[in-house]
């Protein structure tokens, strides 16, 4: 359908047009002017208290502490199943955040600018691995840390990225592609090449050598820190391509423990929801399936650009961590993925695959056609909340959310 | 016969016709089976898996769910069965494992890995197919489609599309075609040369191709157009196509058209197309009367004649009708023939032939004149289309697989009614490995008073079977053997009259 | 011949002037013989569109698939 095609080539046009950079790091409030006192984002599609998984409800009662709005955890819980806080996901204030994906006031946020089209958005920044409120932590070392990253790390890493007047992305994504990350459960080379960038500006900036000390550590530490980087970046780039009139082009996918959901360009900012569905993947000694918790966070974010499980092919390590099969055979789900999409990114090659560009844009109506789902690479949380990630994996996004998706547009269109 | 019955479901498996089939017959030839189905859940599947009480009304299965149904004498030979028959499903496929296990899921990813793609060959169910040729047209590809079950409409919509876009589309049942030397399905490797075909059927346009061949002519190209192509609903869309094409293709010297009897409408077109041509026309309607031609047009009355006048000269020569009469096994005695044929077009050429020699005739798949099988036929020469949906429902064609003649052959061998036994075995691509060896052995086991065997073989020198080989297996055997279909049904009227 | 002749020809005309190269969607056994047979072929590993559900089968080609 001619209409169809004119609009999701301008779909890709915006896509491939964007310009993200990280631009500041700052306060939620600064940010987002919608956001107030009380009011929890979280990742996923729209969901209550009495809806929230074992995890969700877990940060949720931390972030109530660590922002006083609780004594503590009980008290917390009661305040939130009371309608004590208001809960919004966080795609409807262009913001984004990993599993739970908590963002609340008080919390630094890092900021992606997409100069081509000056739109922002917003993450907060990763916190490591272990015991974290991502994964439904809310012990006082977990919340001992967001205060660190709130009072000490992120006002010193905003310095340095204002000092530097920004940092591209665009190009550190291109190195890491070629360097074996892929951006979703691989960051290693892009959270490296990111230290690499910043922390001339961060020496400049940072007056006390201990705290300097600590931040550089800090990044160095945490493979994954690029991750939270990648994804304000992901929802930078596809927040231009909403609203596209015909357009069938993917606009985000996300899953809050309890629904998985998709927006297209085409219908605005409605959501097509579905049941959210096992990881499938490889544990960590002491853990198995039994324990999982249904896979959670904005992060898929990053596949609906191209990366992650769309990537696999610039990431043999990865399928192997995943559980998605042999390395050589991660160019198979790179290739599959090119089915599903509109075009591959020009900019973004993967020189393991004979730098093929990676698949962007997500066609629904390929989707449903071959029958094949998107897949996104994921990490697994405990069931429970406060124990952490105990796996990673491989998650195939639902296809009743495509098919209510292809119906809505058929509809728009007149020809359901 | 009650039987223990077993069936499962698994949704989400597809796996092609002839895979299935094939499975289906190994789990089917298990101690203790009576009968094993593994197929898609479409409608039609659903409706002969009920029919033959392998599952219930209830049986929910989708067209891409897979199901397993089988019926065994006890519990124990129904659980092995059912476990090969899982095994069987999970053997990887011939692709599997490495970087390259990557396989197209799509036409469209087909063609992106793939830019030179000029033709489509479509063979999924027909339910699917007409979509599948309407994608692969969109995309610039010329479209053989295999599939048969596909309606009109959709056949004159696709035509009518390719059209438009400059593009062949051969079919629906198109069961064979060759293009510039490439041998496409059910096809034989061909001598090249200037002979052009137009072909309405499959094993027609085989017999005619191979004739040629095999008598040192050769082939430029072979187009197929489907069955229906010539009726009225479509107006002989592809015909005229092809029509053009070879006529303006500079590799063809002359053009065979086959077909049954086109309608009337379309034959005037069709001739008033060769009329336009500068080129030699050969126009096969068999069964048709007397046709009014151009003079650069001449009518074949066989598929025989076809090859020889487009090859100007005869094929078989050298053929000694009374020696191969001679060398055949079995008791002589008048009385019926009784043909058994894989191909419809050569079992129509044999009815033609049969009633031109005034004998009386029934067929499952009649052409004019020819009734079919019923009361007070006794007596009559009987042709059985074994390629006819009857026969093929929920089974493959007999070219794939031919044990779907063997009770027939074995019935009509000791049957003292019948005088001959006429059968065409046609290899080639995609055909039987060894269909004579088959025959040959069932032919060994009848007893010393069994009715004589004449055949034809439809091939070439340069096919996997070798046409050869495969005639010389089936003199050893004590079968006659024919240079075509047309010299065959000739040895089987002087076998069935001779005292 | 020319590349300007080759572009005014059908899609039809250059199939027939060759070289074939096959898309193949069903029988894997004929892809396979035409490898065989040094034709380029690529196999489609299809399954029913839309799952094997027509009405949506329906809407997705009314939606330009």
């Amino acid at each position: 359908m001619e209409r169809i095609e004119t609009a999701n080539a301008e779909a890709l046009a915006r896509m491939f047009a964007a310009e993200p950079v990280l631009a500041d790091v700052i306060p939620a409030r600064e940010a987002m002017p919608g956001l107030k006192d009380r009011m929890i984002l979280h990742a996923g599609p729209p969901i209550g208290w009495e809806r929230m998984c074992g995890p969700m409800r877990g940060a949720v009662a931390g972030i109530i502490v660590f922002e006083g709005w609780a004594a503590d955890l009980a008290e917390a819980e009661r305040l939130a199943a009371a309608g004590g806080v208001e809960f919004h996901p966080n795609h409807h204030l262009d913001a984004v955040g990993p599993m739970t994906g908590m963002t609340t006031v008080s919390q630094p946020v890092m900021v992606v600018e997409n100069r081509a089209f000056g739109n922002r958005a917003f993450c907060a920044i990763n916190e490591g691995l272990g015991k974290v409120m991502r994964f439904g932590g809310n012990d006082a070392e977990v919340l001992d840390r967001l205060r660190w990253l709130r009072d000490t790390f992120g006002p010193a890493l905003g310095a340095a990225i204002r000092e530097k007047g920004g940092v591209g992305l665009k190009a550190i994504i291109a190195r890491g592609l070629g360097m074996g990350d892929e951006m979703h459960q691989r960051n290693v080379a892009c959270s490296g090449l990111f230290l690499r960038e910043i922390a001339p500006s961060l020496a400049r900036t940072c007056g006390d050598r201990e705290a300097l000390a600590r931040a550089l550590a800090f990044i160095a530490a945490n493979d994954q820190f690029f991750l939270n980087i990648a994804m304000a970046m992901g929802k930078a780039i596809m927040d231009p391509v909403r609203g596209i009139a015909g357009s069938t082009v993917v606009t985000a996918m996300s899953r809050n423990g309890t629904d998985f959901g998709i927006r297209v360009s085409g219908t605005g900012d409605r959501w097509f929801t579905a049941p959210v569905e096992m990881p499938e993947g490889l544990y960590f000694p002491g853990f198995s399936a039994a324990d999982a918790n249904p896979d959670m966070g904005d992060s898929a974010i990053v596949e609906t650009i191209g990366l992650g499980g769309f990537a696999m092919a610039a990431a043999p390590a990865v399928a192997g961590f995943v559980g998605a099969g042999a390395p050589s055979s991660a160019a198979t789900f790179t290739r599959a993925m090119g089915e599903i999409t509109l075009a591959q990114n020009p900019e973004w090659t993967i020189p393991a695959a004979d730098y093929l560009g990676v698949p962007s844009g997500i066609d629904i109506r390929r989707v449903v056609e071959t029958g094949i789902a998107p897949t996104i690479n994921t990490g697994i949380a405990h069931r429970e909340p406060g124990i952490g990630q105990v796996g990673a994996g491989v998650v195939k996004a639902p296809m009743a959310c495509f098919e209510q998706a292809v119906m809505a547009i058929a509809e728009e269109l007149g020809v359901a | 016969m009650s039987g223990h019955v077993v069936t499962e479901i698994r949704r989400g498996f597809y796996l092609d016709s002839v895979a299935l089939m094939r499975l289906s017959r190994e789990v089917a030839a298990m101690e203790g089976v009576v009968e094993a189905a593994l197929m898609m859940g479409s409608p039609s599947n659903l409706a002969i898996m009920r029919d033959a009480g392998l599952i219930g009304p209830d049986c929910d299965a989708r067209p891409n769910d897979l199901v397993l149904a089988i019926k065994a004498r006890d519990a124990a030979s129904a659980a092995a069965a059912r476990d090969a028959a899982l095994a069987g499903l999970d053997r990887p496929k011939a692709a599997a494992g490495g970087a390259d296990a990557w396989r197209p899921r799509s036409i469209a990813a087909a063609v992106g890995a793939l830019p030179a793609a000029n033709l489509a060959l479509i063979s999924v169910p027909g339910d699917f197919a007409a979509a599948e040729a309407r994608k692969a047209l969109r995309r610039g590809l010329n479209v053989m489609m295999f599939s048969d079950n596909v309606g009109l409409a959709d056949e004159l919509s696709l035509k009518r599309e390719a059209r438009e876009r400059g593009l062949l589309m051969m079919g629906p049942d198109c069961g064979t075609a060759i293009i510039g030397g490439v041998p496409l399905a059910f096809a034989n490797r061909l001598r090249r040369g200037g002979i052009g075909i137009i072909g309405a059927s499959g094993t027609g346009t085989q017999e005619v191709s191979c004739l040629i061949s095999e008598a040192g002519g050769g082939i430029s190209h072979a187009i197929g157009v489907g069955g229906r192509d010539l009726k009225r609903e479509i107006g002989g869309l592809t015909t005229m196509a092809a029509m053009d094409l070879l006529d303006a293709d500079p590799a063809t010297t002359s053009v065979v058209l086959i077909s049954k009897p086109p309608h009337e409408e379309v034959a005037r077109k069709v001739v008033a197309r060769i009329a336009a041509s500068a080129k030699p026309w050969v126009v096969c309607f068999l069964g048709a009367g007397k046709l009014a031609l151009p003079p650069n047009a001449r009518q074949a009355a066989s598929l025989r004649d076809a090859a020889e006048l487009a090859l100007g000269r005869p094929v078989g020569a050298g053929f000694d009708n009374a020696a191969a009469a001679r060398g055949a096994s079995g008791a002589r005695r008048a009385g019926r023939i009784e043909g058994l044929f894989s191909g419809g077009t050569l079992a129509a050429e044999a009815q033609l032939v049969l009633r031109a020699a005034g004998r009386q005739v029934v067929s499952n798949a009649p052409v004019p004149g020819v009734g079919e099988p019923g009361q007070g036929d006794a007596g009559h020469d009987r042709i059985i289309d074994l390629g006819d949906d009857e026969y093929t429902r929920g089974r493959p064609h007999p070219m794939i697989d031919p044990s779907v003649r063997d009770d027939m052959l074995r019935a009509a061998l000791n049957d003292p009614a019948v005088a001959v036994v006429l059968v065409d075995l046609v290899i080639g691509f995609g055909a039987h490995p060894d269909p004579a060896g088959h025959l040959a052995a069932i032919v060994a086991a009848a007893g010393p008073g069994h009715a004589p065997v004449v055949a034809s073989v439809t091939g070439t020198a340069g096919d996997p079977q070798d046409r050869a080989r495969q005639a010389a297996a089936l003199a050893q055997a004590g079968i006659a053997v024919a240079p075509s279909n047309h010299h065959a049904c000739g040895l089987a009227l002087a076998l069935a009259t001779a005292r | 011949m020319g590349e300007a002749q080759d572009e005014a020809m059908t899609g039809a005309q250059r199939l027939l002037s060759g070289p074939v190269a096959v898309v193949n969607v069903g029988l894997e056994g004929f892809a396979a013989e035409l490898r065989q047979n040094g034709v380029e072929a690529i196999h489609v590993d299809w399954t029913p569109p839309a799952g094997g559900d027509p009405k949506m089968a329906a809407i997705l080609s009314k939606l330009g698939v």
